[in-house]
């Protein structure tokens, strides 16, 4: 078959997403259920290689390019966007559902770019439909929103300084793998890194996210991390580097969230982490390294935006976010708790959910290539996932204590998003073929093995036992933990202030001078010509005929001379 | 009120008991189950046991410390 027309899925969710503020409430959600089903009809309907092409400033930009890595994430995308607008129906403030519908889009948008400037201008509009998802949490997101942006604008611009300087070393335009050898590529990697939440920037994500309404983040934990693991994945595989900063994002998500009460930002914290599993499996590069950082990407998105509904109902029904506010509602939350357990066992991999089908082939693929030492710290990283999100987020907020709340389970849309997203988790556990026969490369892997099974169980079990065991270490406090971005928001408005106190005391101090020697000059002249001065006494008749005495008396004796 | 039959002392009690038999077994299941291993220690007895604990531990004592320098208030960046 020959697509004549395409229409690209982006398109439909961008202007869907425009169109919805004007909908009345019924129609709204209509269309909030139906757009997605439409791009993802569409999604499956692009064929492989260049199928919509423009030319722009002489420039000619393929729009959409479709192939198998491209329909993946397009794919995780509009099901993303499906589940996430099932489950913000009764979400009231459009401005929010509008932009994340686009943002959305975008996202598919830069899935299928075929070229470098066509992903550049996907990638700036996700930066902005992101920042409004992010402003609809209410005032108190204004800082963190503005503080989100600053860092994806100053991403944006490492991004588009390197592809200027490629389209210029090279003229090619299109976006396909690179090797780390030029200026302009650096620039390119490090614009795709602060978007995946690489060291050092990591800090936006946790900052930001936790910030929005209790619909927001389950949208913003899904696109602009995993549309940058696309990025890298299509831009820079087996580039070394990926793995050592891959680890340190896995090591970074552990430890800080272990460190925090506010469950959204634990939920964040292990964002950061999870993509660490798939930046470490694009660096190792092989066939199986790619193929598990794509599949754990797609799982990832399923059991992470899980795992915030979850959050988001408990925010919702309650209004709390902190653990230590929380505690004891499975009594009366039973289907937010048993959804949350399910994304939680998903993103510890647990043997029959998504994360076990997914994330040990990366594993594997180190091993394969017998990378020992991140082979270790992936299996290290594995079970500190099961402590910081997979037990810490449903202990702490379902059971540890009784905090007293009784709230009820959510409306029936969100426990409806609940449910889809759980029964994918464990779907896709049980039967990994149809996401295995969508990755970007044929594969060959078993991941019920016997030993394999034992292995993760030993290490996820035990885990857990080591959780329990330290649970007083464990206990939550009413603290946050300082982190990169204490620099632009503490040391910077410090310095700041502080900058601003010197010079307005050297600007005072120069106005005193110049005052001080201005009338000093006015007090002189003053002392000289002023009503007691010297030079402005009236002389006496006197002193007169005295001087003209002398005067005449000179001339006389002058004359004689 | 809060004597839900999960947060009983003697459910609790049972809940470690079978906890403690899952973690026996999968243990056990060691001697029933050929590894392969990649490198020298992962082909060691129970090592998906002892290097999940151990890992545990050591990052919880990393957080703890790394948690003592760098802890605020919640209330911190609000002022």
């Amino acid at each position: 078959m020959i697509a004549d027309v395409v229409i690209p899925p982006t398109a439909v969710l961008i202007f869907g997403g425009l169109i919805l503020p004007f909908l009345a409430e019924k129609p709204r959600q209509y269309a909030l259920l139906i757009l997605p089903l439409a791009a993802l009809y569409l999604v499956w309907q692009t064929p492989d290689g260049p199928a919509l092409t423009a030319s722009f400033l002489g420039y000619d930009l393929v729009l959409v390019r479709g192939d198998a890595l491209s329909r993946l994430f397009a794919t995780i995308f509009v099901i993303m966007a499906f589940a996430g607008g099932l489950f913000a129906l009764n979400q009231n403030r459009v401005v929010e559902l509008a932009a994340a519908y686009c943002y959305a889009g975008a996202a598919v948008g830069v899935a299928f770019a075929g070229d470098l400037l066509t992903l550049f201008m996907f990638w700036e509009l996700m930066a902005i439909a992101s920042t409004l998802v992010v402003w609809s949490g209410g005032p108190s997101a204004r800082g963190a929103g503005l503080r989100y942006a600053s860092i994806h604008f100053l991403g944006g611009v490492l991004l588009m300084a390197g592809i200027a300087g490629e389209i210029t070393a090279t003229g090619a335009l299109a976006f396909d793998s690179m090797t780390l050898d030029s200026a302009p590529r650096w620039l390119i990697l490090s614009g795709f890194l602060v978007n995946a939440g690489a060291p050092p920037l990591s800090a936006w994500l946790p900052d930001a996210y936790p910030e929005s309404s209790w619909s927001g983040m389950v949208f913003l934990s899904a696109f602009t991390t995993k549309a940058a693991v696309y990025a890298l994945l299509r831009g820079f595989p087996g580039s070394e580097l990926l793995i050592y900063v891959g680890l340190f994002m896995v090591f970074y998500g552990i430890i800080y969230a272990i460190l925090e009460n506010d469950m959204r930002r634990i939920l964040a914290y292990s964002i950061v982490n999870q993509v660490g599993f798939m930046v470490a499996g694009i660096g190792i590069g092989t066939e199986l390294a790619l193929n598990g950082a794509a599949a754990h990407a797609f799982a990832h998105i399923i059991y992470k935006a899980l795992l915030l509904m979850s959050a988001g109902s408990v925010l919702f029904m309650t209004g709390k976010r902190k653990c230590t506010d929380l505690g004891g509602l499975f009594r009366t939350m039973p289907i937010t708790a048993i959804c949350g357990i399910v994304g939680a066992l998903s993103i510890s991999s647990f043997p029959l959910t998504s994360g076990f089908v997914t994330k040990s082939m990366i594993s594997a693929a180190a091993g394969d290539q017998h990378l020992e030492l991140v082979w270790y710290l992936l299996a290290v990283g594995s079970a500190g996932v099961f402590l910081h999100a997979g037990i810490k987020f449903p202990w702490f907020v379902f059971f540890q204590k009784d905090s007293g709340l009784r709230p009820d389970d959510p409306p029936w849309n969100m426990r409806a998003a609940m449910v889809l997203f759980a029964v994918l988790c464990i779907a896709i556990g049980v039967a990994p073929g149809p996401l295995y026969a969508m990755l970007p490369f044929p594969v060959d892997y078993a991941p019920y093995t016997s030993a394999h099974v034992i292995f993760y169980l030993q290490l996820l079990l035990f885990s857990g036992l080591a959780f329990f065991l330290m649970l007083g270490w464990l206990k939550r406090t009413l603290t946050i933990t300082l982190d990169v971005d204490w620099f632009y928001r503490r040391l910077g408005p410090v310095a700041a202030r502080r900058l601003d106190r010197f010079a307005d005391a050297a600007w005072d101090s120069l106005v005193n001078a110049v005052d001080r020697g201005v009338r000093a000059i006015a007090t002189g002249v003053h002392r000289l010509h002023g009503p007691e001065g010297i030079l402005a006494r009236t002389w006496p008749t006197g002193s007169m005929a005295f001087w003209t005495t002398i005067m005449l008396a000179l001339y006389l004796i002058l004359s004689y001379l | 009120m809060d004597d839900y039959w999960l947060t009983r002392k003697s459910t609790i009690k049972r809940l470690w008991i079978v906890f403690v038999l899952i973690l026996a077994s999968t243990v056990l299941a060691d001697i029933f189950v050929a590894h392969h291993p990649h490198f020298g220690l992962d082909g060691t007895f129970g090592f998906g046991a002892w290097f999940g604990f151990v890992s545990c531990v050591v990052l919880i004592l990393i957080a703890k410390l790394l948690g003592s320098v760098l802890k605020r208030p919640d209330t911190y960046y609000d002022s």
